[in-house]
């Protein structure tokens, strides 16, 4: 361990990928409770790989990768949103249909491009180690954006999340706050990219606040601790995969799955346990 | 006759090849408590969703407080089937609630003083003042529909209109609903719907019977032979203390 905070305290990447994680979290713990309550965990898997599309695409003209993933991203979430919205028994269609052919897509123009050098194995897996300082800015201004939102439309967001039909009857749009909620989980997704890949994103996504749903019954409190998690998982993976030299992505979703796990055995073992004591035999 | 507040003129409704309502005409007063009841499938669900303006007939018209149902929407208070509801969202009591005051209250930024107010007003109503902080997941069948009917009353509605109101709750609970919607009759109009014909009875003031066309629209009472009407044949299931043809 002590390792680890040398290695933390003298090399500034270190510090970049520390950091990293910890604005990731932010995100990952307030759009992740939304993907959670809404269970739309199929739709952030569909627009995180559809993101490599939009990667490769920004590959092969020279322009800067995460620009591109945004771009997706978005376009992505606001076709399945649109989709789900005017035909919604061809959802699940739309969403495998994107996942795969945005992997498609970037792929062949990853493999065109001139001069070929990408580690394609960094987008899929992620490389925190490798998290350039602008990134770090970008998470921070993301962050700052869809905490924004969420603050200043939170009893919007709840509603429709909770009760679309009697939200509409309130006249709240919908259709507009389901889009907007889409569009808060694409920009999570290429922040959470930069950590863990897009092919582990979900769990990132999902599980740290699943986890909090199992303790608290709020939403509001429910991406508070969701947050922590996160933070605590990336921390911990990071920390873990410079001491065992493993890829910090795997390690730090490895992590997280294991967690949920304990959490959920560990929450039913204490509520039969609880049941027993109460029940006289 | 007292003001009308809905009305509906030929209305028919079609789902695709399948025809769900048709000719369907029906008012409904100020301060009446009508039940509109029929067998499942028989179009109850359709019509309450075009009297919300959520479903648009293809034939006929609709007048809710004298204008189109999506613009009266905010004088209505609505009350959804709870078994629908995903019983482990994490959202509290009070909460619940307050979504009765979207569409009143501002738009950005969380909900008002006044907001609270009403809300907990609203809960004290339905008897559950006290539970306002409790997870919606730590509530039984009955109290969960009581935090639904106080939703809707922190609308602040004119007319109340209910969704199978009792369906999946106990019968003695149910008596404890239909008491609580005869106490809110008093000053606000209600409309429920419900498979359940034979308690109905007893707290309405009207009746519609719906099975695609307003088989019966009566005034007192239900009788037998428009129960065999209604459902294609003699009901051999009446309700636990209810006999259809004593009312």
């Amino acid at each position: 361990m002590t390792t680890f905070l040398d290695a933390l305290f003298s090399q500034p990447f270190m510090q970049h990928a520390l950091i990293g994680g910890l604005l990731a979290s932010v995100a990952c713990g307030v759009a992740g409770s939304y993907v959670v309550v809404r269970r739309i965990g199929y739709i952030a898997g569909g627009i995180a790989h559809a993101v490599l599309g939009g990667m490769g695409l920004a590959y092969f003209l020279g322009r800067s990768p995460v620009a591109g993933a945004i771009v997706a991203a978005l376009v992505a979430a606001l076709i399945i949103g649109w989709v789900s919205i005017r035909w919604k028994n061809q959802e699940d269609t739309t969403i495998s249909a994107l996942w795969a052919v945005g992997m498609a897509v970037g792929v062949l123009l990853i493999a065109r491009t001139p001069g070929y050098n990408v580690d394609l194995m960094s987008y899929l897996f992620g490389n925190i180690l490798m998290i350039p300082r602008s990134h770090l800015n970008l998470i921070f201004w993301l962050d700052i954006g869809i905490v924004l939102l969420v603050v200043l439309f939170f009893k919007q967001l709840l509603a429709v999340s909770f009760d679309e039909e009697f939200a509409e009857l309130r006249q709240i749009s919908v259709n507009f706050f389901s889009l907007l909620l889409l569009c808060l989980v694409a920009l999570t997704v290429v922040i959470l990219i930069q950590v863990v890949g897009l092919i582990l994103v979900i769990a990132l996504l999902a599980l740290p606040a699943a986890i909090a749903g199992q303790y608290v019954h709020s939403l509001s409190r429910m991406m508070l601790v969701a947050t922590l998690l996160g933070a605590l998982f990336t921390t911990g993976g990071l920390s873990l995969s410079y001491h065992y030299d493993l890829p910090s992505g795997a390690t730090t979703v490895l992590l997280t799955g294991l967690a949920y796990l304990a959490s959920s055995v560990g929450g039913s073992l204490w509520r039969w346990w609880q049941v027993r004591r109460i029940t006289p035999s | 006759m007292s003001k009308t507040i809905i009305s509906l003129q030929d209305v028919s409704f079609r789902y695709e090849e399948h025809l769900v309502l048709q000719d369907v005409s029906l008012t409904i007063h100020e301060q009446e408590f009508l039940g509109i009841v029929g067998p499942n499938g028989s179009g109850k669900s359709t019509l309450l969703k075009i009297i919300l303006g959520l479903l648009t007939p293809q034939k006929g018209k609709v007048k809710v407080f004298g204008t189109s149902p999506a613009e009266a929407r905010l004088r209505i208070g609505y009350v959804p089937q709870f078994a629908t509801f995903d019983r482990n969202f994490p959202i509290s009591v009070r909460e619940t609630v307050l979504q009765g005051r979207l569409g009143k209250t501002r738009m950005i930024g969380g909900y008002r003083r006044s907001d609270r107010q009403i809300a907990q007003q609203a809960l004290e109503e339905v008897e559950l003042g006290e539970l306002a902080n409790r997870p919606l997941t730590a509530l039984s069948g009955g109290q969960l529909q009581r935090v639904l009917i106080a939703r809707a009353l922190a609308c602040q509605p004119e007319i109340l209109i209910l969704d199978e109101p009792t369906a999946h709750i106990d019968p003695k609970i149910e008596e404890g609903v239909f008491d609580l919607l005869k106490r809110l009759n008093e000053r606000l109009t209600v409309l429920v719907v419900s498979h359940d014909i034979g308690f109905i009875t007893r707290y309405i003031t009207r009746v519609a019977c719906l099975n695609r066309t307003l088989v019966c629209h009566a005034t007192s009472e239900i009788t037998g032979e428009m129960i065999e009407k209604l459902y294609g044949g003699p009901l051999r299931a009446v309700h636990h203390d209810t006999v259809l043809h004593s009312h």
